[in-house]
């Protein structure tokens, strides 16, 4: 008695919320290939009414009508391109995961090279920098100093190498 | 009465934290020790007085005080105890106390155990600390009061989200909070040092202990956050790209560069300046981080606070700190003096490329998180950046990186000879091309870039196990001799090989779990079989059955190989009763590295369900290639010169010297 309360509990609860699984067994396709392209292709659409996930991890009902949505145009024959043009024609550029590379997303594609562009400049900058100056020291102090400073800067030089290693 | 017991000594504290601003400061610029030695007793006395709030509010919660609002809203009398306990931190207020009372926990360390440090640094360091705890602490006061009385107690309270009554909620959140606050310290380091106009090799050494422990808790916090994600949420994932990950992803690249950084100035004394802009970045994109979570900017799983007065208040938080510390940085690092030079090819050479490679992965994963929003604010056009975007943006720049890896710690300090480092490495190439060809033989060329990414990981950790094998010439010696030296060896070369290794060990993980899987989804009548990897995985049966706070259908599975059971596994679908909200609790076996991985979905009447049935191949080095890293700072933090800190008369350095050049 109380078993099969709690299953009629469960199934009423279950029935009120129902939460869809991800790519459940029915909207599989038969033709194997086809299936993996809608995968991949799932994999870089967005559940709009969920929070960054893709489609094909979401259990949102929108989620699986978009799903069986990208089937159907696969079997229809569409190419990747056009299934991803139909939805963003649809749904705005919204729906992608990966935007498209346009002026209005140049930055945010561009951010990693143009860091690590900037970061190659600014260390190339550093060491021209440092060798211009330990040039400007090789050529000035020899005027400077004595033969014997020579020697006892030399000295030093060598200790403090020494010292430093380690 | 416990409860404005743990309010007053909220005020009381936020009080204290402004004694703590000034005194020791003014004392540290005007060389005063008597306002100097303030510091120290307040900030001890402040980590007691967070601590009664924080005993406070727990107490509220194991009482199920529902007078309280804070309990009201985030709590169940029928709630187990320990979701009772680890709720105090699942719900925006508590967790933001928890933030506050690890801020004041880390001010407490450095005061106590901070006697070798010199006193105007001390001081200046634990004021800093004070501006940032007080600003957290008016925070909680102002927009966030956990201690908030509800005027007529409702007899139950709304239970805690369930997705958050997990075992992993009790870890995840602290271990990362830790990790987060810890960098503070770091933060309070480099604008004291900012303030008084003095870095040096010392304040290097003082501050890297304080980095390791912070990156140490960090890197545990977010591996610990990315398995409760895999088990919990019931997709299978383990990594999201989440704006929420993404905001504990952004502090530990920044964090890993200012480890490796660090490193530099304390040998060589060359990159300071970036150095301590970096200890900045690294606490603002934390400041961030917590920004991103608690304004409801970005709202998630993790988002349970949606609330615009408190967004408005933590950026004005973040602007006053971020601004006010790169406006002191701008002023005064040009008075920093820059020292030692070297050459491109050397170990600093090395650790300049890591650094470049690591803050240009973070800017890309920093402008991809916030651009949607930027976008939104200026154009009004919504876009959105999700995995597939960083996957292409992020990983390319971790290729070279990883290259470079085993590289580094072989180079030579000032000048190094790449040749000389390439022939230390040639077993480690050889094992990879060994590991890379084996797996193009398994798997045929339908994978190309798999075997790759196979021997990229076997060449990460080969390279470091053979740096330190060819440092103590271990087999020109012998083992016995060898064996010996290696223990010898100072803790810092110990964390660098094992930090290292498990970089190899998580790259390893990840690149033959996304790879491999194998995935099978059916509709499962019970006696159903499916085989997934060679493993027949039958569907017994499923029952409901009745938990403290939910009611769940249990399905019962077995799992066999050529006929000999391996396990049986027990998936479930809850539904926490107070919230009418249902989880997943996925079914996990682990087989050696190995694990099958079971989610129920929908009924389909007759006793069918649809079942997930996935073999994810060697997915547990993920995150045990993280506990191995973390393993390594603590080898790091054992090292003797670090933990001593201070810088050693003459006598004894010269002493110390040789054994470490080794």
């Amino acid at each position: 008695m109380f078993l099969k309360c709690l299953t009629a509990l469960f199934l009423f609860l279950s029935v009120l919320i129902a939460p869809a699984q991800a790519v459940a067994p029915d909207e599989v396709l038969d033709d194997p290939a086809l299936e993996a392209r809608a995968r991949a292709l799932s994999a870089e659409l967005r559940c709009m009414v969920c929070q960054n996930q893709s489609i094909d991890d979401s259990d949102a009902p929108l989620a699986k009508d978009l799903r069986v949505l990208v089937r159907e145009r696969l079997v229809a024959g569409d190419s990747d391109g056009q299934v991803i043009d139909y939805l963003v024609s649809r749904y705005g550029e919204f729906v992608l995961l990966k935007p498209k590379f346009a002026w209005h997303t140049f930055f945010l594609w561009a951010a990693g090279p143009i860091a690590l562009i900037a970061g190659l400049i600014a260390i190339g900058l550093a060491l021209r920098k440092r060798s211009q100056l330990m040039q400007q020291l090789a050529t000035s102090s020899p005027s400077k100093l004595s033969d014997e400073e020579e020697e006892r800067l030399n000295a030093l030089l060598k200790k403090s190498d020494r010292d430093e290693t380690g | 009465m416990i409860v404005e017991l743990g309010h007053y000594a909220l005020v009381l504290a936020f009080a204290l934290t402004l004694v703590q601003c000034f005194l020791p400061l003014w004392g540290a610029l005007t060389g005063d020790d008597r306002l100097m030695a303030v510091a120290p007793p307040v900030s001890v006395t402040l980590f007691m007085l967070i601590m009664i709030s924080f005993v406070a509010l727990t107490i509220a919660y194991l009482t199920s005080d529902f007078s309280v609002l804070n309990v009201v809203q985030n709590s169940h009398s029928a709630k187990p105890f320990i979701y009772k306990f680890t709720g105090v931190w699942g719900n925006h207020e508590g967790s933001m106390l928890l933030w506050v009372l690890i801020l004041v926990f880390f001010g407490a360390l450095v005061g106590v155990f901070g006697g070798n440090l010199p006193k105007d640094l001390k001081a200046a360091t634990l004021a800093v600390q004070a501006w940032v705890t007080g600003g957290f602490i008016l925070f909680l006061l102002a927009t966030s009061n956990p201690f908030a009385r509800v005027a007529n107690p409702p007899l139950e309270g709304a239970d805690l989200n369930p997705i958050l009554q997990d075992i992993g909620l009790a870890i995840h959140p602290p271990l990362l909070y830790v990790g987060y606050v810890g960098f503070s310290i770091t933060f309070s380091f480099a604008v004291a040092a900012l303030i008084l106009g003095r870095t040096d090799a010392a304040w290097a050494r003082w501050v890297r202990p304080w980095t390791l422990l912070a990156w140490c808790f960090l890197t545990l916090g977010i591996a610990m956050g990315s398995y409760w994600a895999y088990y919990e949420l019931g997709w299978g994932g383990w990594w999201f790209w989440d704006p929420v990950e993404n905001a504990s992803f952004m502090p530990w690249l920044a964090g890993t560069a200012l480890l490796h950084s660090a490193i530099v100035m304390e040998k060589r004394e060359a990159l300071k300046i970036w150095t301590v802009l970096l200890a900045i970045f690294t606490f603002s994109l934390s400041l961030l981080g917590t920004f991103l979570v608690r304004s409801g900017v970005l709202t998630s799983v993790h988002a349970f606070a949606t609330d615009p007065a408190r967004g408005v208040f933590i950026l004005g938080l973040l602007v006053f700190f971020i601004g006010g510390s790169l406006a002191l940085y701008a002023w005064r690092a040009p008075m920093l003096k820059q020292g030692g030079l070297f050459a491109p090819i050397s170990r600093e050479g090395g650790l300049v490329l890591n650094n470049l490679f690591l803050t240009a992965a973070c800017a890309a994963v920093f402008v991809g998180t916030l651009y949607p929003l930027a976008l939104d604010a200026v154009t009004g056009e919504k876009i959105s950046v999700g995995a597939p975007f960083f996957n292409l943006t992020f990983g390319p720049l971790m290729i070279p990186l990883l290259l470079a890896v085993p590289f580094g710690p072989i180079l030579a300090w000032k000048r190094g000879d790449l040749l000389a480092a390439s022939q230390r490495l040639y077993v480690a190439f050889g094992l990879a091309l060994v590991f890379t060809l084996f797996t193009f033989w398994l798997w045929g060329m339908e994978k190309v870039l798999a075997p790759l990414g196979v021997g990229l990981a076997v060449w990460v950790m080969a390279g470091a196990v053979s740096e330190i094998v060819t440092r103590v010439k271990f087999f020109e010696i012998g083992p016995k001799r060898g064996f010996a030296r290696l223990v010898g060896l100072p803790g810092s070369a110990w964390g660098t090989v094992v930090a290292h290794f498990g970089v190899g060990v998580t790259v390893l993980g990840i690149v033959t779990a996304s790879a491999f899987q194998e995935e099978r989804i059916e509709t499962m009548r019970p006696g159903d079989t499916v085989e997934v990897s060679g493993y027949q995985v039958t569907f017994d049966g499923a029952a409901p059955r009745r938990g403290p706070n939910y009611v769940e259908e249990v399905g019962h599975f077995t799992i066999r190989q050529g006929g000999v059971l391996v396990t049986e596994l027990d998936p479930s679908k809850r539904v926490y009763t107070a919230r009418q909200m249902p989880t997943t609790e996925a079914g996990i076996h682990t087989i050696g590295f190995s694990q099958i991985y079971l989610s129920m979905g929908e009924s389909r009447g007759d006793g069918a369900i649809d079942v997930r049935v996935y073999f994810k191949p060697l997915i547990t080095l993920i995150w045990i290639g993280c506990v191995i890293m973390s393993l390594g700072a603590v080898f790091s933090m054992a090292d003797r010169r670090l933990r001593i800190g201070a810088p050693k008369p003459a006598s004894r350095r010269k002493t110390a010297q040789p054994a470490a050049a080794e």
